[in-house]
């Protein structure tokens, strides 16, 4: 039985930052587990071998934060579809936001999502209900079934949940039931019509413009209920240097409060509209692309702690909707299969962070929101293994994309990192076949291939 | 193309009736999907006076102009012969958006409230036909420059141009972000006017009032309106432009409108001119590369 699932992952680098590990090891996989870390691990002990000299071995990587559209969006993404993008970026557990239709407001819906997901993902999916029906900021859903079906948080993402009273119903209630509520912050009468940051560029495209303010308000608000309820509160995709004040300030006070930041708010600013002829509907998300001042406070709040996790927010849009006008495209890029990428090309490549504080982000850092089991190489955790090959140019190009949308900033950058195969509970769930041109595991020879 | 258009511009004064064979056998189509009356108007006399056919499809102000109906309309047309499509649209980046998918000439008639090309340039030939040049001159643009696509166009030609452009309006409508753009801004009238050469002023919508942007047009009018008592504080000379159509009353008075100072109606004419030589320079462009028809 051991024999017949054991899986061998021989000569890489192992880069796990739950055990503060940097080092050449063997990493053998039992029955969808972690069986051993070892310096030396014997081939003869698993029944496959994956050969990863020259690879980096790390932790399945952790994505809080996603849209898989399904139900009702199929023609943007599906379970499946959204599934396989994120275990092509080394995803092998993602936050899918309720903002399907029907809502994820019901243990009907949720329940749904699992057994989709099991029928045809390849990862682990995990639903966030909704934090009020059919996403109004109304009344609220009920919270405790949801949790009972499964659900992993509340949110009302793509939504913001505009009257505090609600908000502060909910974190308290979600307080009760010890789950965390995902915080899209964003004041809609200050948004108004905006449609990319408020600045220079907004006002040079004559495009109307969103202020920080729209997020900044609202995440001091939430704060603030957090810290007054004890309910724990997560900020959602921190896109401006007035949130990151105000998450610094009450976090400082010791409210229960994490956050997230995307790639495209580490890497791009509201420039990126101006690309090319310009109006780039594939620049064009919520929050919005602020400016450098703002990009580069985020990065510091990323490495001082103030923001906890990176998270995608991957937001597939079906190719018609974003060909488009500027003021008329959808909201929102896929982020899954370029997330990686860009932020080893972006930062580690660069020397600004290290691999392994790019891998904790993606990884420990996200299930210590949580506290969740996964985004370690531990013994007995989840076999959820990334391997990673590093310093070799290519191109991000459509070929890398798996979503059913290619709403990315990112097509035809250069990038010098990328995911090369991904293993989740044990079972490989994507490789690069240019990395494995003869497969992913090593052919054994005859005289042991009847063991 | 200045030069060109002061050519035509001489030409429609002494030959009014003219009519050249510059763009003989080509087809301009106007697509205008907001209601205008100058910028049409003046695009179809300058093509019919250059001898090309023109065809005007105004596309109803109720229909809603999204992308998707602009592609198929604007496919619709270049595959009925246009070689060059004017045209005008609510959405800023239109022109942008639609390059992508058609291949005749586009002009841009104005898009949303990011520009209006031609505009700058009758503003600029209209600029240097009363003072003789552009550069050094001082340019004082009074309004709600956030929504106008009049006031970034004329930033753009202007500056280039060497002028020194002041920018003046309530501080909703005037953001302090256009510094950016290579101008002074300020929130007082009399500040902005001083020692301006030209005073452009531009028209302020009633709707701007219901979305807290003025508290009222009358609060504007105190404000920052135009009227005789402050031209005559104007230095002496001092131009008064604006791009039409006018909210009497509000920016300006009927008075300032008809006073010798005022260069309204000469900027109108001045279009038909600066249209003229853009439809001529783009069609050369177009042989040029060897675009067939």
């Amino acid at each position: 039985m051991t024999q017949r699932d054991s899986i061998l992952i021989s000569g890489g680098t192992v880069v796990d930052p739950s055990q503060g590990m940097h080092a050449r090891r063997d990493v053998l996989i039992e029955e969808g587990r972690i069986a051993a870390v070892a310096e030396h691990i014997a081939t003869e002990r698993a029944r496959r071998t994956i050969d990863a000299s020259g690879l980096f071995v790390c932790p399945g990587f952790i994505d809080l934060h996603c849209h898989l559209r399904e139900p009702g969006g199929s023609a943007s993404e599906t379970i499946a579809s959204g599934s396989a993008a994120a275990a092509a970026g080394g995803f092998t557990t993602v936050f899918c936001m309720p903002n399907t239709n029907p809502v994820c407001d019901s243990p009907v819906v949720v329940k749904y999502i699992l057994v989709r997901s099991r029928e045809a993902a390849s990862i682990r999916v995990i639903p966030v209900a909704a934090v009020t029906r059919d996403q109004k900021g109304e009344q609220l859903a009920d919270l405790g079934a949801l949790k009972a079906a499964g659900a992993g948080a509340f949110s009302d993402d793509g939504r913001p949940v505009s009257n505090a009273m609600v908000m502060r119903r909910a974190l308290t209630y979600a307080h009760m039931l010890d789950m965390p509520v995902f915080d899209h912050a964003e004041d809609l009468s200050l948004t108004a019509d905006g449609v990319m940051h408020e600045g220079n560029i907004s006002l040079r495209l004559g495009l109307k413009g969103i202020p920080r303010s729209s997020e900044a308000t609202i995440v001091a608000r939430d704060c603030a209920l957090s810290y007054e309820t004890g309910g724990r509160l997560h900020i959602c995709h921190v896109s401006n240097r007035d949130s990151v004040a105000a998450i610094r300030h009450w976090k400082a006070r010791g409210a229960p409060v994490t956050a997230e930041v995307s790639p495209h708010h580490l890497t791009l600013t509201d420039e990126a509209v101006c690309a090319g002829e310009g109006y780039r509907t594939d620049a064009k998300m919520k929050p919005p692309l602020c400016s450098e001042d703002d990009r580069k406070s985020l990065i510091e709040a990323l490495e001082d702690g103030t923001l906890d996790c990176i998270a995608t927010d991957h937001a597939p849009h079906s190719p018609p909707s974003k060909d488009a006008l500027f003021q008329d495209a959808p909201f929102g890029i896929i982020g899954f299969e370029s997330a990686f990428a860009v932020l080893y090309t972006g930062f580690v490549a660069l020397g600004r962070w290290t691999l392994d504080f790019l891998i904790d982000k993606l990884t420990k850092a996200p299930a210590d929101v949580l506290g969740a089991e996964w985004g370690t190489l531990g013994t007995g955790s989840p076999a959820d293994v990334t391997l990673l090959k590093l310093g070799e140019e290519f191109v991000f190009d459509l070929s890398r994309v798996r979503s059913l949308s290619r709403n990315s900033p990112w097509i035809g950058k250069p990038c010098s990192g990328r995911v090369v195969a991904t293993l989740a509970e044990g079972r490989p769930v994507f490789t690069d076949h240019g990395a494995f041109p003869a497969g992913l595991f090593v052919a054994r020879s005859m005289s042991k291939a009847g063991a | 193309m200045l030069g060109l258009a002061a050519e035509y511009k001489a030409a429609l004064v002494e030959r009014p009736g003219e009519r050249l064979t510059t763009l003989h056998g080509r087809a301009v189509v106007n697509l205008f999907f907001e209601n205008s009356t100058r910028t049409r108007t003046s695009f179809e006399f300058a093509a019919k006076r250059l001898g090309a056919d023109v065809v005007n499809f105004d596309v109803a102000t109720s229909s809603i102009a999204k992308g998707e109906t602009l592609v198929d309309t604007a496919e619709t047309i270049e595959a009925l012969g246009a070689d060059f499509i004017v045209m005008r649209h609510p959405a800023s980046g239109a022109c942008q958006y639609l390059m992508r998918h058609v291949t005749a000439s586009l002009i841009n008639a104005g898009d949303g409230a990011h520009e209006h090309p031609t505009q700058a340039l009758l503003d600029a030939l209209t600029v240097q036909e009363a003072l003789g040049k552009i550069e050094g001159a001082r340019i004082s643009i009074l309004g709600d420059a956030l929504h106008s696509r009049v006031a970034r166009s004329a930033i753009w030609a202007l500056t280039k141009l060497g002028a020194k452009v002041t920018l003046a309006g309530p501080s909703t409508l005037v953001p302090i972000e256009f510094a950016s753009m290579n101008v002074r801004v300020v929130h007082e009238f009399d500040e902005a006017v001083r020692d301006a050469d030209v005073i452009y002023l531009l028209r302020v919508q009633t709707e701007r009032q219901a979305s807290n942007f003025l508290p009222s047009l009358s609060e504007y009018r105190a404000l920052f309106g135009m009227d005789a008592e402050r031209l005559a504080m104007t230095k002496p000379g001092a131009l008064i432009m604006h791009p039409g159509p006018v909210n009497r009353g509000v920016e300006v008075t009927r008075e300032v409108m008809d006073s010798p100072r005022s260069r309204i109606l000469g900027q109108v004419t001045n279009g038909v001119a600066v249209r003229m030589a853009v439809l001529t320079l783009l069609d050369r462009t177009r042989q040029k590369s060897g675009v067939r028809r």
